[in-house]
C-alpha cells in the first residue's frame, strides 16, 4: 500500500519539475566547451529547451532559433554538472543502531530539503547526488539518487527509473566502521558472515518468490529489506561500499564475485595497494581526499596518489565530497588535489561527471553535454581545477538552480550570517527572473 | 609503497643531518621571489649562512658563493607560519593515545604546558612542513574553558627543545559552546557561569600577584603554577588567547580583556564580521578559523570571506588549521589561506596571513616572517602560484637545512 502511494506521489510529483524545464529554449552562446564527451571546444554553443540538451557545438554550427533567451557566455567555461557519488547532505538518519545490517531503512524517508547544505551542493556546482545514510553498520539501508531542482517535497528531487521508480543503491560498509558490541560484529571475518548469510537469505527469498509464480498461498512473507537485496542480486540496485584497507576493498571485491553485486567501492584509502586487482575485477572506484591522512587507522593509508595510480592500472575512478566530511562547495578541488597527485586533467573531468554518472547507473542520462541528455550544465568563471574559479552559474533540467549574482545564492555560496539556517522554504521554488 | 620507503630514508637522512655542526650554506633562487617586506623580486636570488638570511635581492646583483646547493623554483616565499595549530599535540590517530591536546580532568588547567607534550617526531609535523610549513603555534586545544598553554615551535628537530621558538606563546582559552559541561552538576554549564568563573580566577590572580609583593617573605603566598602562568597574563607578558566564535562570544572576550586590561588575541571567530567596529576598536588581531572549516554548531554562519573583510577594515589578522576531531586530522594552512585568496584577499594579503602578518600577531617577527637579512634562514619554494591546488612545494628550508625537496 505503502509503495502504491508512494508511485502515485512521484507520478503526481513529475508534472511539476518538468514544468520548470524551459517553454523557451535558452542559447549558450560564447564558451569554452568541455563537453566531456569529446574535445574541448574554444569558442562554443549550447542550445537546451524543455530540460533536454538539443544541440552542442562551434558557435557558428550552432542554429539558435528566434525567440530563444540568449545567454552571452563568453571568457567562462562551460561544463557538465558535478556528480557526486556519495553525499550526506539534508540532515538525514537512516539505519538505527538495533542491528548491523537494515537494507529495509530508506534514506529518502528522512531527508530536509530545506537543509541548508543543499544550497551549497548547486553553489559547488553539483546537479546529482547520491544521498548515503551514514556510517556504523554492514549495511545500513538504501541510497537515492537525486537531482538538485527546486524542491519542496524530497520527491521532487527523485530520479525515476524507466518503471517510473526512484533510483537509488544501497550502503555497504567494512572494516572498523562497524564492528562493535553485538549484534554487530566485533572482527572481519565475523563482518563478512553476517553480511553473507543475509545475501544467502535474500537469494533463498528469491528463488522462493521465483517458484511461487504468483501463487499466495507458495509466496514467503513479504520482507521489505529482502525485497531491496533482491534488487541487488538482480543487478537494478547497485552496492555502494565503503572501505579503506587494502583487504577488505579485496573482501567487497570476494563477496562481489560470490553473490553477483555491482559494486562500487566508496573511499578506498589503501586503494593504491591493490590498484592492479581492483583493475582487473573492472569495479570502480569513488575516491576521497581529505588534507591530511589518518584519523582512523585504517585510513592512514590515504594519499593525494590514489586517483592517480587507480587511472594509470585502467580503474574508472570518481570523487565524491562524502559531505559534511568535506564542503559541496569544494568538491572540484578534490579532484585538483587528485591532478596535483598525477592524475590526468581529462579523467580528472571524467571522475567528477561521466564516471560519477556512470556509478550511478546513469550515463546515458547526465554526464557529458551531448544532444538528448539532461540540461545539467555549470558556468564557470575560469578553470575548474584552480581555486580562483567560480562556480557562477548551475542549471538542473534547463533550470538555473544558482546563480552567484543572486544575493540569496551568493550567502550560501561563501557563508556568512544566515547560511547556517535551513533555507526559507518559499525562496526555494520562485524562479528567477530571466535574462 | 616504493615511494613510502624512500620518504623513510629520506626523514632518516634528515634526521642524520640535523647535527649542531655550524650548517653549510644554501641559496634558494626563484623566478619571483616574495620577500614579505618590500616588493616582489623578479629572479631573485637568498642566501642562507649559519641558518640566517645573510643576502635578498635580485640575482643579477649578487652571486652564489662556488660550491653551495642551490634549490630553484618559480615561486619563493618565507617558511610558512601556521598561526594556529594543534600538531605534534594531537597526532594522526584520533585514538586517545595519540591525542594530548586537550586535558578533560577540570575546566581551569593554565599550568600545562604545550612543552611537556609535544611530540616532534610526529607524523604530521612532517606532513605539514612537506607543503612549506616551517613554524607553527601549538599546544592546547580550544574545548575547556581554560585548556592550557600553547607555544611557538619549528616544524623540525629531535626533540621539542630544538624545535621550540616560544615556550608559552599563550595561555589558550575558550568561550563556546564546546567548554560547556554536559554532565549534570558539573561547571560551566552555561555562557554565564563560564565568564563568572575566568573573571574569579582571573580576580585571585591579581590577587596573587599583589601578595607577592609583600615585603615579608612569610606573608608570600604558596608558589602556584597555576596563578603564575595567569599572572603572566595579568602583566600582558602572556597572551590570552580566546577561541570564540559566535558574535556574543566574541563580545564576551572583547569584555573580558577591557575588564582586566589583557593583551587578547581573538581565535576563530566565525562571527567576527558583525563585530568589525567593536573588534578594531579595542585594537584586537585576530586568527581566523580554517576558511574549509564546516559551517555547523557555533561555526554555522563562518564565511570563505572573513579575512577579506576584517582585513580591509583594518584589523590585524592571520590564518590558522585550528583543531580537528575526525579529518583531515591536520590541515594545511597554505591551503586554508588559499581559500581567503580566492575570496576577496589580494595574494599578499594572504600570503602575508600565513607569513609576517602571522609572525607579528605571535611576536615572532624579529626572526620569521620574512626574508630579509639576519633572520632565519627559512624558506618555502613552489613551482607556481603556491595557492593554486596543481602547484607543489617543492623544496623546504629550516633554519638554512633542506627539510624537504620532494615535490608535494
Amino acid at each position: 500500500m505503502h509503495r502504491l502511494c508512494l508511485v502515485a506521489l512521484v507520478a503526481v510529483a513529475v508534472p511539476t519539475t518538468t514544468t520548470f524545464g524551459q517553454e523557451v529554449p535558452h542559447a549558450i552562446i560564447g564558451a569554452r566547451i568541455i563537453p566531456v564527451a569529446g574535445p574541448e571546444i574554444e569558442d562554443g554553443a549550447m542550445l537546451v529547451h524543455h530540460g533536454k540538451i538539443l544541440a552542442v557545438g562551434e558557435r557558428d554550427r550552432i542554429s539558435v532559433p528566434d525567440g530563444a533567451i540568449r545567454i552571452d557566455a563568453t571568457g567562462k567555461t562551460l561544463m557538465p554538472g558535478l556528480i557526486c557519488t556519495h553525499s550526506h547532505v539534508g540532515g538525514i538518519g537512516g539505519a538505527d543502531s538495533s542491528h548491523p545490517i537494515q537494507p529495509d531503512a530508506r534514506i529518502f524517508d528522512s531527508i530536509n530539503v530545506h537543509n541548508p547544505g543543499f544550497r551549497r551542493v548547486v553553489a559547488g556546482g553539483i546537479t546529482t547526488i547520491n544521498i548515503m545514510p551514514g556510517s556504523g553498520h554492514l549495511l545500513s539501508g538504501q541510497t537515492i539518487y537525486v537531482k538538485m531542482r527546486p524542491a519542496n517535497t524530497i520527491e521532487d528531487k527523485f530520479i525515476l527509473n524507466s518503471a517510473g521508480k526512484p533510483m537509488g543503491g544501497i550502503k555497504m560498509a567494512n572494516g572498523t566502521n562497524s564492528r562493535r558490541k553485538a549484534p554487530f560484529p566485533g572482527t572481519r571475518a565475523k563482518s563478512a558472515s553476517l553480511i553473507r548469510e543475509r545475501y544467502i537469505k535474500a537469494q533463498e527469498y528469491k528463488r522462493k518468490t521465483a517458484q511461487a509464480d504468483g501463487d499466495p498461498k507458495k509466496i514467503p512473507a513479504r520482507d521489505i529489506g529482502l525485497d531491496a537485496l533482491v534488487e541487488v542480486l538482480n543487478g537494478t540496485r547497485i552496492v555502494h561500499h565503503h572501505t579503506h584497507r587494502h583487504d577488505d576493498i579485496m573482501t567487497v571485491i570476494r563477496l562481489a564475485r560470490e553473490f553477483g553485486f555491482r559494486v562500487v567501492l566508496h573511499h578506498v584509502s589503501e586503494a593504491w595497494k591493490v590498484a592492479s586487482e581492483i583493475a582487473q575485477a573492472d569495479v570502480p572506484c569513488s575516491v576521497i581526499l581529505v588534507d591530511s591522512p589518518g584519523g582512523k587507522l585504517e585510513a592512514r593509508g590515504l594519499y593525494f596518489e590514489t586517483g592517480a595510480i587507480l587511472e594509470k592500472a585502467g580503474v574508472k575512478v570518481a570523487f565524491h565530497t562524502d559531505d559534511w566530511i568535506t564542503d559541496s562547495r569544494l568538491f572540484s578541488r578534490m579532484a585538483a588535489l587528485g591532478v596535483r597527485a598525477g592524475m590526468s586533467r581529462e579523467g580528472a573531468i571524467k571522475s567528477l561527471t561521466i564516471h560519477g554518472a556512470e556509478m550511478l547507473d546513469l550515463g546515458d542520462r547526465i554526464g557529458t553535454l551531448e544532444t538528448g541528455k539532461d540540461a545539467d550544465f555549470i558556468i564557470l568563471s575560469g578553470d575548474l581545477f584552480s581555486v580562483y574559479t567560480k562556480v557562477l552559474e548551475t542549471w538542473v533540467e534547463g533550470e538555473r538552480v544558482f546563480d552567484r549574482t543572486n544575493p540569496d545564492d551568493y550567502l550560501y555560496a561563501v557563508g556568512g550570517f544566515g547560511a547556517g539556517k535551513d533555507q526559507i522554504p518559499y525562496l526555494c521554488c520562485v524562479r528567477h527572473q530571466e535574462n | 609503497m616504493i615511494e613510502r620507503c624512500f620518504q623513510v630514508l629520506f626523514t632518516l637522512l634528515v634526521c642524520a643531518s640535523s647535527s649542531p655542526v655550524a650548517t653549510a650554506q644554501v641559496a634558494v633562487r626563484g623566478e619571483t621571489v616574495y620577500p614579505m617586506a618590500g616588493p616582489p623580486i623578479k629572479d631573485g636570488l637568498v642566501i642562507i649562512r649559519d641558518g640566517k638570511i645573510v643576502s635578498v635581492g635580485p640575482a643579477s646583483t649578487s652571486s652564489v658563493p662556488d660550491g653551495i646547493r642551490v634549490l630553484r623554483g618559480k615561486v619563493v616565499v618565507p617558511g610558512l607560519i601556521d598561526a594556529h595549530s594543534t600538531v605534534g599535540m594531537s597526532g594522526i590517530l584520533n585514538y586517545a593515545h595519540d591525542q594530548d591536546q586537550l586535558e578533560r580532568s577540570s575546566p581551569i588547567q593554565p599550568e600545562l604546558r604545550a612543552l611537556d607534550a609535544y611530540n616532534a617526531h610526529e607524523d604530521l609535523v612532517e606532513w605539514v612542513r612537506s607543503f612549506g610549513i616551517t613554524t607553527i603555534h601549538t599546544g592546547h586545544a580550544p574545548g575547556e574553558l581554560i585548556s592550557g598553554q600553547t607555544m611557538i615551535v619549528k616544524t623540525s628537530g629531535n626533540t621539542v627543545e630544538d624545535a621550540v621558538l616560544v615556550e608559552t606563546a599563550a595561555v589558550a582559552t575558550t568561550l563556546s559552546s564546546s567548554a560547556r559541561k554536559k554532565e549534570k552538576g558539573k561547571s560551566p554549564g552555561t555562557r554565564g557561569k563560564m565568564m563568572a568563573m575566568l573573571r574569579a580566577e582571573l580576580i585571585k590572580a591579581r590577587e596573587y600577584l599583589q601578595k607577592q609583593q609583600h615585603a615579608d617573605d612569610e606573608k608570600k603566598p604558596d608558589k602556584s603554577l597555576r596563578l603564575e602562568t595567569l599572572g603572566r597574563v595579568l602583566n600582558g607578558e602572556t597572551p590570552l588567547l580566546v577561541t570564540a566564535d559566535r558574535a556574543q562570544d566574541i563580545a564576551s572576550a572583547l569584555r573580558i580583556a577591557r575588564e582586566f586590561d589583557l593583551k587578547l588575541i581573538l581565535d576563530s571567530a566565525a562571527e567576527a564580521y558583525l563585530l568589525i567596529d567593536e573588534i578594531k576598536a579595542a585594537n584586537v588581531p585576530v586568527i581566523i578559523h580554517p576558511s574549509m572549516y564546516r559551517a555547523f554548531g557555533d561555526r554555522k554562519n563562518l564565511s570563505f570571506e572573513t579575512a577579506a573583510k576584517l582585513l580591509h577594515a583594518g584589523i590585524p589578522i592571520a590564518m590558522q588549521s585550528g583543531y580537528e576531531s575526525y579529518v583531515p586530522k591536520a590541515r594545511v594552512i597554505l591551503f586554508e589561506a588559499g581559500i581567503a585568496a580566492a575570496n576577496g584577499l589580494t595574494f599578499e594579503e594572504a600570503l602575508g596571513t600565513i607569513t609576517i602578518e602571522a609572525a607579528k600577531i605571535l611576536g615572532i617577527s624579529k626572526t620569521v616572517g620574512s626574508l630579509e637579512v639576519g633572520k632565519d634562514g627559512d624558506v618555502a619554494i613552489f613551482d607556481g602560484d603556491p595557492f593554486e591546488y596543481t602547484t607543489h612545494c617543492i623544496g623546504v628550508v629550516i633554519d638554512g637545512k633542506v627539510v624537504s625537496d620532494t615535490p608535494r
